[in-house]
């Protein structure tokens, strides 16, 4: 093999989804003993990419080899078995079973159906080993271990096999600090040996701070690629964007007014610690912090479906705590950041969905007529424009943003007062992204109230009046948008203005 | 001892011996008797050989709504065998084979037609109970057990049935099966995590076929015992053994969500079971209160294990 063969080569791989066109064209090269980092906005096709990659899914077109040999991984199995291996997201692993029986899992040593538990032992020691944690019991369940960890058993699992190609998918997003440092020197050591690491991330720091080269992707297709040392994360950003920030975010006139949400000290039974923060009509007031910080939980405390340890809610003129039936009697409205599994019915109608939390005035006395339903339903699907057969199409069937517009929908058919809004954008396209900016824009200006939890940066910038940045539970002070910028931001949530500061 | 009291049986454990100190106590002359223990034992067989193969089904993520059913045509099939001049261990070995391919037919439609188990198995309960009465034509088959009956009969020296023996080498088998074999490590992983296990190349849908066929198998041998004390094939036998045999492993710790679950643990669910029943029996407690308390002690058991898994998390 010539010198400048790469490890991995893509070349015009291409992978629809029904109508939805996933992946249009991707290349992608990279060498041996290096990190690659892929980066692109969310829906950018970036999990596509690593799902045919651990042959989970197959492209309908285009080439990929692995050492200038074909490959063409049709189950996960042959992927792991050619030395692609991937740590998702979401952590693999069966939680009831111990370290070991994890890392050597589908391929346990055995004779005549019986596992040599000390083959057993000595596979998951050198793995642990090569990831740095030799120290790590054996025998102890990996889910009563700490997320890091779990993490660090997922790697040792992959490096068990022959892995020539390691990729992470987002493997920061529910470490600490320290983890990250530490996940940081392991990917090195995985680096010096010689195998290559796809290191999928929208944190260009960590691009900056553990990659060697990178790769952008956007609307499926790859829009840059080159060494991280030759371009600035400006650059970077527009090949993610396409267009100036700026364009995809709309602000209408708003008038803030009277104060409709106030926090005092709120406290979690586990997070946040403590978050005070006033909300008025007329404001987007917008919360920043890593995955992980306590938003989610804020959140959910507010709207009553986590108990609330200490402090205090005040929504208009009521004081304390309340169920989420009250909450949305008094106006307040919950998106979950989980729209396939808490926030929305999915084998359930468009028409089902929006009039879910409010079916009060859809026919006489306390009936329900499918008739209104669906006509109170097509009103907010023309107004959002929701792409669907009717309002009878069940909500499975539609696309991410399709769906999280009918979610939105429950909120604006309920009317509310304070809309709680976790991820809104999250794994959706552009053109609904920009839809949604759009509806929120609307909103405030009509004197609604709105709470935005985003991890996306440019979005709190464009969209937000004010930002609050919560980190390890610590709700910080807002402040004006036009005071942050996303590395003040990314400071703030990362702890590292705190430290500086003490 | 710290490592015992971490074990998921051990729980079960302590409350059997308690069960069963208190009742000694109530009824010194009568229920603490040696012979009572013995009863007890062969009382417990059919469930507890049921158990070993619901505990399988469980672990892997799944449930089995046919034992019943299942463990009254077998004793069906073995007396129409019989009673055609089949040897007893012909029909017998042939009762449990048709359970074995029932359980293989249920691990080929939950896999292939992917219908969820506790569908299909409601559907193998009616359908199987259906077959029984077809075969049986509506009524107990009477016929001469041929020395089946021995199985569970008390032996003249007054040690423990062979039933009750060959039970105690199917959950010590299957135990080790699923401790130290790849199969056993499969069924936890496919229980715990699907998708990981597919990820990591387990046969998922092998695993799942092999062990609805075992529990068919075991329910066939758990047929045969029942057979053995009814010395009749009776399709109208073991109605809601089912329940009986998902509420041993239960108790013994399993989690209805897959992934957890001890063979040990089922067997001492079985076990509590019975001492409730012949307890309550021992004190002259009517039917119901047996019943109520049976039902509370499958909550309290349930509730106990999950505050002792959230203290340790």
């Amino acid at each position: 093999m010539t010198e400048g063969t790469a490890r991995l080569s893509i070349r015009s791989v291409a992978r629809a989804f029904g109508a939805t066109r996933a992946l249009a064209s991707v290349d992608l090269e990279a060498r041996a003993g290096e990190v690659h980092a892929v980066v692109g906005e969310n829906g950018a096709g970036k999990s596509t990419l690593m799902k045919i990659l651990a042959g989970a899914i197959t492209p309908d077109a285009g080439e990929i080899a692995l050492d200038g040999v074909p490959f063409r991984p049709r189950s996960p199995l042959e992927a792991r078995a050619a030395g692609v291996a991937i740590v998702s997201q979401e952590l693999a692993l069966c939680l009831h079973m111990t370290v070991a029986e994890n890392v050597t899992l589908g391929r346990e040593p055995s004779q005549f159906g019986v596992v040599d538990r000390a083959e057993v032992t000595r596979i998951a020691r050198a793995a642990l080993r090569d990831v740095g944690r030799a120290e790590l019991p054996l025998d102890a369940r990996v889910g009563d271990l700490p997320i890091a960890e779990q993490q660090l058993v997922e790697i040792a699992r992959a490096l068990a096999g022959d892995c020539r190609v390691l990729i992470l998918d987002e493997p920061t997003s529910s470490l600490g600090r320290g983890d990250v440092e530490q996940l940081f020197d392991r990917v090195r050591q995985l680096k010096a040996r010689g195998v290559t690491i796809l290191y999928i991330s929208h944190f260009l720091e960590e691009v900056r701070t553990i990659g060697d080269r990178f790769t952008v992707l956007r609307d499926g297709a790859t829009s840059a690629t080159g060494e991280v040392a030759d371009v600035s994360d400006a650059d970077i950003v527009r090949a993610m964007a396409g267009r100036p920030a700026s364009a995809l975010f709309v602000r209408g006139e708003r008038k803030r007014g009277e104060a409709i949400l106030t926090l005092d000290g709120l406290a979690g039974l586990a997070k946040p610690s403590r978050a005070s923060l006033v909300l008025h009509r007329g404001e987007v007031l917008g919360i920043a912090g890593l995955v992980g910080a306590g938003r989610t939980e804020m959140l959910r405390a507010i709207f009553g479906l986590d108990a609330i340890a200490r402090g205090t809610v005040r929504v208009k003129s009521w004081s304390g705590a309340a169920k989420p039936p009250v909450r949305l009697a008094q106006g307040v409205g919950l998106l979950s950041e989980d729209r396939k599994a808490e926030g929305l019915a999915l084998s359930m109608s468009i028409a089902d969905n929006v009039t879910l939390s409010h079916l009060e005035g859809l026919g006489p006395w306390r009936f329900v007529l499918p008739s209104r339903q669906d006509a109170a339903a097509s009103k907010w699907m023309g107004e959002l424009a929701i792409k669907a057969r009717d309002a009878e199409q069940a909500v499975v069937d539609l696309s991410g943003g399709n769906q999280q517009k009918v979610a939105l929908a429950r909120l604006l058919h309920h009317d509310v007062d304070v809309a709680l809004l976790d991820e809104p954008t999250r794994g959706i396209d552009v053109a609904s992204k920009q839809q949604i900016y759009a509806l929120i824009s609307r909103l405030a200006a009509s004197g609604k109230a709105i709470l935005l939890v985003s991890s996306y940066l440019p979005e709190l910038l464009g969209v937000c009046d004010r930002i609050a940045v919560m980190c390890r539970g610590v709700l910080g002070e807002a402040k004006d948008a036009g005071e942050w910028t996303e590395h003040a931001l990314l400071e703030e949530a990362t702890g590292v203005a705190g430290e500086r500061a003490s | 001892m710290r490592g015992l009291t971490r074990r998921a049986w051990f729980g079960p454990l302590v409350a059997l011996v308690c069960v069963y100190a208190v009742f000694a106590i109530l009824r010194p002359d009568t229920f603490a008797r040696a012979s009572n223990l013995v009863t007890m034992a062969r009382q417990t067989v059919v469930v507890a050989i049921a158990a070993v193969g619901a505990t399988l089904v469980i672990v892997h993520g799944g449930i089995d709504l046919s034992v019943g059913s299942g463990v009254a045509l077998a004793t069906v099939v073995i007396a129409s065998l019989l009673k055609s001049g089949h040897g007893p261990i012909a029909a017998s070995l042939a009762g449990i084979a048709v359970l074995g391919a029932t359980g293989l037919l249920t691990g080929a439609i939950v896999t292939r037609l992917k219908i969820a188990p506790f569908i299909v198995t409601l559907g193998s309960m009616s359908i199987l109970r259906g077959v029984a009465k077809g075969v049986a034509d509506e009524q107990k088959i009477d016929v001469d057990p041929h020395g089946l009956d021995a199985l569970l009969a008390v032996p003249e020296h007054g040690a423990l049935p062979y039933g009750v023996w060959i039970a105690v080498a199917i959950a010590v088998f299957f135990a080790a099966v699923l401790r130290y074999t790849r199969f056993g490590r499969h069924v936890f992983a496919v229980g715990s995590n699907e998708a990981t296990a597919r990820l990591c190349g387990v046969e998922v849908d092998r695993v799942r076929i092999a062990v609805y066929g075992i529990a068919g198998l075991l329910a066939g041998v758990a047929g045969v015992m029942e057979f053995s004390t009814l010395t009749v094939g009776d399709p109208t036998d073991s109605i809601g053994l089912e329940l009986e045999v998902i509420a041993a492993v239960v108790i013994g710790g399993a989690s209805l969500s897959g992934g957890e679950g001890t063979i040990a643990g089922s067997m001492v669910g079985a076990l509590l079971m019975t001492v409730i029943k012949t307890g309550g029996t021992h004190l002259g407690l009517p039917n119901w209160v047996q019943e109520i308390v049976t039902g509370a002690i499958i909550l309290a058991a349930v509730a106990i294990d999950r505050a002792r898994k959230s203290r340790a998390r």
